[in-house]
């Protein structure tokens, strides 16, 4: 059988339209408050690029290509995992003081008012 | 089956997982309850993927396969130094420097995306011209992406201290940037039979991505520091779209997933910041903001008054309502912690105490957040500028710590203001103002602050930590001598 993965002109546009619409989609409900861990954690998303370097310094045949195939996973590695080490820290600090974490507390409109 | 096609289902199926829980995890980072598990899922999707990617191995080209152990070798070195290093840096790093880190790590991205394009090229993998192409337009978005963020950082750090700005600087970078597209564009010729070539095709490799990279530095040299965060918010949905096209190219849909989710969201952020201080995209990249002269002191009426910290503090502690207005300020002097102090102690005698948050307080949007997060307020103390800006009239005293231009009145009114229009904290609304600063001086955007000489306002001066430790002593010794 054939695992291999082809994609060809149209099919990849697709899978980018589709994929761009996700990422606006999902952005877009974001509150201001995680505006600086959801930089950071997309940040850590596009961290993915280090298994693209390893497809790439796995197929290298020269010196050339090894060296920098082998920048390519550095880099990426160092994407990935730094990316994830910052945003982790990051969301861990926030916290409620207590009464009823409201999801949406910030939102206009959703406060309850205090009697 | 053939161990090839076993390592080609294995590589698929992990890789199809791990898009699918990017997309989820992003989708739980939209809100602070289920945020941190959201990094968790996106981690996890992470791990499997680059462990999976291990099985290449069985499905390399002929030419590399007398090669496969050294390129194993130098491939697990790579992953456990550049990820052990950078891991250990963002352990470490301080919330302050938070945004040059995710420069610097958005650079790595960028450099990547870049390395796989020049293994791509210099191999001559790319057969025809649409992925030719592609791997092209990501290289250069990737190269510009790496040199871009690098400034950044350097001008975050404080390493450059000036923006660099010189006559006809733009007309030079579209020459720059126009001649890296000709390098492109003649490698596009070049592969398609050219007859004669004016440069062997290495050399023509090593001056495109010459020219990308030194048009990354010479595009992020004239931004100013304030700018900053818009910068590296487009460098990040950059390095997106520069992912995005090299998985095409790779043929590898986890790639062109994460990379358009990310160049997508990072778009949207990058508008989002600049709607914020009211300027396009284009106006931050292109002009020279700053750059214009400074506003004559003459201009604003009336003049500073300084008070006590502890009469400001005492102040606060018998008004009904208290707004504090963060800024960078307040975190370049590790204030946070002071001030949650005192405002705990204000919480405990009654009076309402709101944390108003600009979207561009501190230096990237929503690190104030962060910061406060950090010294353990509670986010639902935080509201964002349009849930409080109605709420400072009605308020007793609003309290601006380390923050300027966020609260410069000029904004509004001031046509010839650089930061005219820019939506502002309507702190100068408050029956009274306390603003916490080092000294005279302006802000980061180098702006004359037109609230400081506001009748309503008087200026304690200090570093807003020991400023704090007053304010906390004096609340304190009230309650003593009530006691007593």
């Amino acid at each position: 059988m054939d695992f291999s993965i082809q994609i060809t002109g149209f099919v990849a546009l697709y899978i980018f339209m589709l994929a761009a619409f996700a990422g606006w989609v999902i952005i877009g409900h974001v509150p201001a408050i995680l505006h600086t861990p959801l930089m950071s954690g997309s940040n850590f998303v596009h961290g993915i690029v280090v298994v693209g370097g390893m497809f790439a310094l796995l197929n290298a045949s020269t010196v050339q290509e090894q060296t920098i195939g082998f920048f390519a996973v550095l880099l990426g590695a160092g994407n990935a995992a730094g990316g994830y080490a910052v945003t982790d820290r990051m969301l861990a600090m926030f916290q409620t003081s207590g009464h009823k974490p409201t999801k949406h507390s910030h939102a206009k409109g959703s406060r309850p008012k205090a009697v | 089956m053939t161990m090839t096609s076993i390592a080609q289902l294995i590589i698929g199926t992990t890789d199809l997982a791990a898009a699918l829980l990017f997309l989820y995890g992003l989708k739980r980072m939209s809100s602070p309850v289920t945020a941190p598990s959201g990094i968790f899922v996106a981690g996890l999707g992470m791990l499997v993927a680059v462990l999976a990617s291990f099985f290449y191995l069985f499905d390399v080209d002929a030419a590399a396969k007398p090669h496969l152990m050294v390129n194993v070798g130098l491939g697990v070195v790579a992953l456990i130094a550049g990820g052990g290093v950078a891991w250990w840096a963002g352990k470490k790093v301080a919330m302050t420097a938070m945004p040059q880190m995710v420069a610097i790590y958005n650079g790595m991205g960028g450099g990547a995306a870049g390395a796989i394009a020049a293994v791509e090229l210099f191999g001559g993998k790319t057969p025809g011209t649409t992925q030719l192409v592609v791997t092209l337009l990501g290289a250069l978005i990737g190269a510009i992406s790496l040199s871009g963020s690098l400034i950044a950082w350097a001008k975050l750090q404080g390493v450059i201290k000036k923006p660099l700005r010189v006559a006809g600087q733009q007309y030079f970078n579209l020459v720059v940037l126009l001649g890296t597209l000709a390098v492109a564009g003649y490698l596009v010729f070049v592969a398609q039979g050219a007859s004669s070539q004016l440069l062997p095709t290495p050399q023509l490799i090593y001056l495109f991505f010459g020219c990308a990279l030194v048009y990354g530095i010479l595009m992020t040299l004239p931004i100013g520091g304030a700018d900053m965060p818009v910068v590296i918010s487009i460098y990040n949905a950059a390095t997106g779209l520069a992912v995005g096209l090299e998985g095409f190219v790779l043929g590898n849909p986890a790639l062109m997933i994460a990379g358009m989710v990310v160049g997508a969201a990072g778009t949207l952020l990058t508008l989002l910041m600049a709607q914020a201080m009211n300027r396009s995209v284009a106006n931050v990249l292109f002009t020279n903001f700053g750059g214009a002269p400074t506003h004559k002191a003459g201009h604003i009426k009336g003049s500073m008054k300084p008070t006590a910290a502890a009469d400001a503090g005492i102040a606060m502690r018998y008004a009904k309502s208290v707004i504090v207005v963060p800024g960078y300020g307040l975190a370049a002097a590790q204030g946070q912690q002071k001030l949650y102090e005192f405002v705990k102690l204000l919480l405990a005698a009654d009076v309402s105490v709101k944390f108003a948050i600009h979207p561009v307080a501190g230096r990237m949007p929503g690190q104030m957040d962060v910061l406060l997060a950090e010294a353990g307020v509670p986010y639902d103390l935080i509201f964002q500028l349009d849930d409080i800006n109605d709420e400072f009239k009605t308020t007793d005293v609003a309290l601006i710590i380390g923050a300027n231009d966020v609260v410069n009145p000029a904004a509004r009114t001031d046509k010839g203001s650089p930061i005219y229009g820019m939506p502002i904290l309507n702190a100068d609304q408050a029956k009274q103002v306390y603003v916490v600063k080092r000294g005279q001086g302006k802000g980061y955007a180098d702006i004359v602050n037109a609230l400081f000489y506001a009748d309503n306002c008087n200026m304690v001066y200090g570093d807003a930590a020991a400023v704090l430790t007053m304010m906390i002593e004096a609340v304190r010794g009230l309650g003593a001598k009530a006691a007593a």
